[in-house]
């Protein structure tokens, strides 16, 4: 295995709180050294890395391939070259494809989709039911053991609030996270955008917040009542917010994370019935992003995510109610944050631990640090980097998002999974 | 959040699918434009060459009678080839997807589509889609809009009660799911009303419905206090059942416009109606039919207003 050495990068690490410039040595797919070279190290390779940052590989807890069943849409082999592109080295993938990832034989046929492409870390999330169908429990033991990192919903209803119980009860038994995203069915009762003034002028039928404040609130007594661990996905507003906060002093082994663009869009800023914006959570107003954001920057949910939904282009071709919902969201993950960063929301440490360290303990994978002997899952990028979301920089199949043709700032140049160089980004003589 | 969609490059109509971003002026222009048309219907020759040779298509995916058969009227009084579609049993029934639909019917060189739809924002997505040459007019969409309403409301207000700046309106029934009453609250405001009011239980309004540019009132007797216009919503049967509201007789007796409530309002209050009515249910048959109902009349004014809309989206003028 060749010997790596990535020369004069700022290196962050957020979990040893490092973030000065110096080197970072690979050998044999391992971190064998930062700043000072080990005895008789000769590097095979030489990044330059002056004026980038090298921080660790991004971890991606709420991502959708497509595969199996809806190839049309994204494939493994699109996507993981999205992830290589955006920095991202390891993802978690939601467990509603078709057929749902509800019994070891589905898990092992994503392993080996997964293994394919080459891209090696993509753990499934095992769908909590059988079928997601919210009535019966899947067979959780099995699918940790054929290799989900936790088990979930995928954003749809369990049947009652005794399934919840039994279920969250059995997973707690096996030591496996609930990753939860709470949404009560009869109350967003086939909305499509925020119940506020703008579905309200648009005549679309709006979700409430209480939709989800109601399940989070259901989902938090009951993991008082199993002791199982929970993390809820994709918060959306103030409310469920506070009762995080809450239910976190209270005691509860609970965390959180926020899809990245409800930290940069509202309601307002939904074009008249662009379905690109047609998102679930649905985008909310001015104070729940204000809220989210805050929740982000006092480290109340400190995990992010792109909630990547890649759709084919008749699935957005339609009148907004009816097209389906979700973004495109890999690609843009990393010049958000930076926005943040920019905006002095969060420093820029903060805000790659949202996005290493922290989902990394959130799901027990020993990944998203730069630890000597880890496994060099690194990013190299640069900050300042200008592009345009288009046809020449997108590598999703997806282009479903509201950020099309807007000019962004920051991307990644290298990308390295087990010091494996999965990405490079070309560009003119300087990277060759 | 502009809409700026149904406006050519001038400023002038090329689709109407929203009163929202639309100026007064042309409003008025709309409103002054079907006024040449109104005389028209009396005439022993209904019609004027304007849109002739132009080829109109009534797309409806969503059944109507009223709003089908005028715009079907005003668009052969201006002398245009309509053809009327009822897609409901046609071809989507099918499988083909709305922008299959639209394409192949482009392809026949239609000049104009006329929209009615069951879901938000179709319109909008047809007139995105359409061939530049096309003009939309939306017919009613979801609970978004139904912007040709609005205007012969708009219409037939301005014909008894020329000053808008003098009025107060209320709107009373289900706003949450009413199309019109979006569309009518951004006319009366657009053409400067006094105060629109809606009066509805909470489970028939909107959220933030105030943001909308009007007061809120649960209580009909308080709220049709000082008013000139009234305007009663149609309540669907469907309401009971997804549990919005208890019983018809207990909407009646809280919301239903009788005698003794019109006599609250302003003595020459006037009564309207987008139809159709529900005798008993919304509105008391001596109201509906009594002498400050003036829910007939809006039915003819329909096709001058359509006529005034169609024929400005196809940049020509006219009248008579």
């Amino acid at each position: 295995m060749s010997r790596i050495q990535i020369r004069q990068g700022r290196l962050i690490d957020p979990a040893h709180q490092i973030d000065r410039i110096g080197d970072l040595y690979i050998a044999n797919g391992k971190i064998v050294a930062l700043f000072d070279a080990p005895d008789g190290f000769t590097p095979d390779t030489i990044i330059e890395a002056e004026n980038l940052i090298v921080c660790p590989g991004f971890i991606d807890i709420s991502t959708r391939l497509r595969e199996p069943g809806q190839s049309h849409k994204a494939t493994f082999k699109t996507e993981t070259v999205a992830a290589a592109s955006a920095g991202i080295t390891t993802l978690v993938l939601q467990p509603d494809t078709q057929p749902a990832i509800d019994t070891p034989a589905i898990t092992e046929l994503v392993k080996e989709l997964a293994k394919k492409t080459g891209y090696r870390q993509i753990h499934p999330i095992g769908a909590l039911t059988q079928n997601l169908a919210g009535q019966e429990l899947s067979s959780m033991l099995a699918l940790k053991q054929a290799g989900c990192i936790a088990v979930g919903n995928a954003g749809k209803p369990v049947a009652n609030l005794l399934v919840l119980r039994r279920a969250m009860e059995y997973a707690a038994s096996h030591d496996l996270l609930l990753i939860y995203r709470p949404n009560e069915y009869s109350l967003s009762n086939q909305g499509c955008a925020h119940e506020g003034a703008i579905a309200t002028r648009y005549g679309l039928p709006g979700i409430p917040e209480t939709a989800e404040t109601i399940a989070l609130s259901q989902c938090l007594e009951l993991a008082e009542l199993t002791a199982c661990r929970v993390h809820f996905g994709q918060i959306s507003c103030r409310r469920s917010v506070i009762k995080i906060q809450q239910a976190q002093k209270y005691g509860l082994n609970v965390s959180a994370d926020l899809a990245m663009h409800q930290l940069h869009l509202t309601e307002n800023d939904m074009k008249p019935f662009d379905s690109a914006y047609h998102v679930l959570p649905p985008l909310r107003s001015e104070q729940d992003k204000y809220s989210l954001r805050n929740a982000l920057a006092q480290g109340i949910i400190n995990c992010l995510c792109s909630d990547h939904q890649p759709h084919d282009l008749d699935a957005k071709l339609g009148a907004f109610p009816e097209t389906e919902p979700g973004i495109s969201a890999l690609e843009t993950l990393l010049p958000l944050l930076l926005e943040l960063v920019r905006e002095n929301l969060v420093t820029l440490s903060q805000g790659i631990a949202a996005l290493t360290q922290n989902p990394a303990r959130i799901l027990g994978l020993n990944r998203g640090h730069l630890s000597l002997g880890a496994a060099a899952d690194i990013c190299l990028f640069d900050p300042d980097l200008k592009w345009r979301v288009d046809h020449q920089n997108w590598r999703s199949k997806g282009v479903n998002t509201p950020f099309w043709g807007r000019t962004l700032t920051g991307r990644a140049l290298y990308t390295l999974q087990s010091g494996k160089i999965i990405y490079r980004l070309h560009t003119g003589e300087r990277y060759e | 959040m502009v809409d700026n969609v149904q406006l050519n490059a001038e400023g002038k109509l090329k689709h109407f699918l929203s009163i929202d971003g639309l100026s007064k002026t042309l409003l008025i222009e709309i409103l002054d434009t079907a006024e040449s048309f109104a005389g028209m219907s009396e005439h022993a020759v209904k019609k004027v060459p304007l849109l002739r040779g132009k080829t109109i298509v009534n797309l409806f995916f969503e059944n109507s009678t009223r709003t089908r058969t005028t715009f079907e009227l005003a668009a052969k009084r201006l002398s245009a080839d309509v053809i009327s579609m009822n897609i409901a049993t046609s071809a989507t029934s099918k499988g083909e997807s709305l922008l299959d639909t639209i394409r192949n019917l482009e392809a026949m060189f239609v000049d104009m589509f006329v929209v009615r739809h069951a879901t938000s924002g179709a319109a909008h997505f047809i007139a995105r889609h359409s061939a530049p040459h096309i003009s939309v007019i939306n017919a009613g969409d979801g609970q978004h809009s139904h912007p040709t309403q609005a205007m012969l409301d708009m219409f037939t207000i301005r014909q008894i009660k020329p000053d808008f700046a003098a009025l107060k309106i209320a709107i009373i029934g289900d706003i949450l799911h009413s199309r019109v009453a979006r569309s009518q609250i951004l006319a009366l405001n657009t053409l400067g009303a006094a105060e629109v009011r809606v009066i509805a239980p909470k489970t028939l309004l909107p959220a933030h419905v105030e943001t909308l540019g009007v007061t809120v009132s649960h209580n009909l007797t308080e709220g049709l206090e000082d008013v000139d216009v009234i305007i009663m919503l149609r309540l669907q049967k469907e309401r009971m059942t997804s549990a919005l509201l208890p019983s018809e007789s207990e909407y009646f007796k809280c919301f239903g416009l009788t005698p003794e409530k019109l006599k609250i309002a302003k003595p020459d209050a006037i009564v309207m109606h987008p139809g159709p009515i529900n005798r008993g249910v919304e509105i008391d048959t001596r109201v509906a039919d009594g002498p400050q109902s003036v829910i007939l009349r809006q039915v003819g004014n329909g096709i001058a207003v359509r006529m005034a809309v169609m024929s400005m989206a196809m940049q020509v003028k006219g009248g008579s």
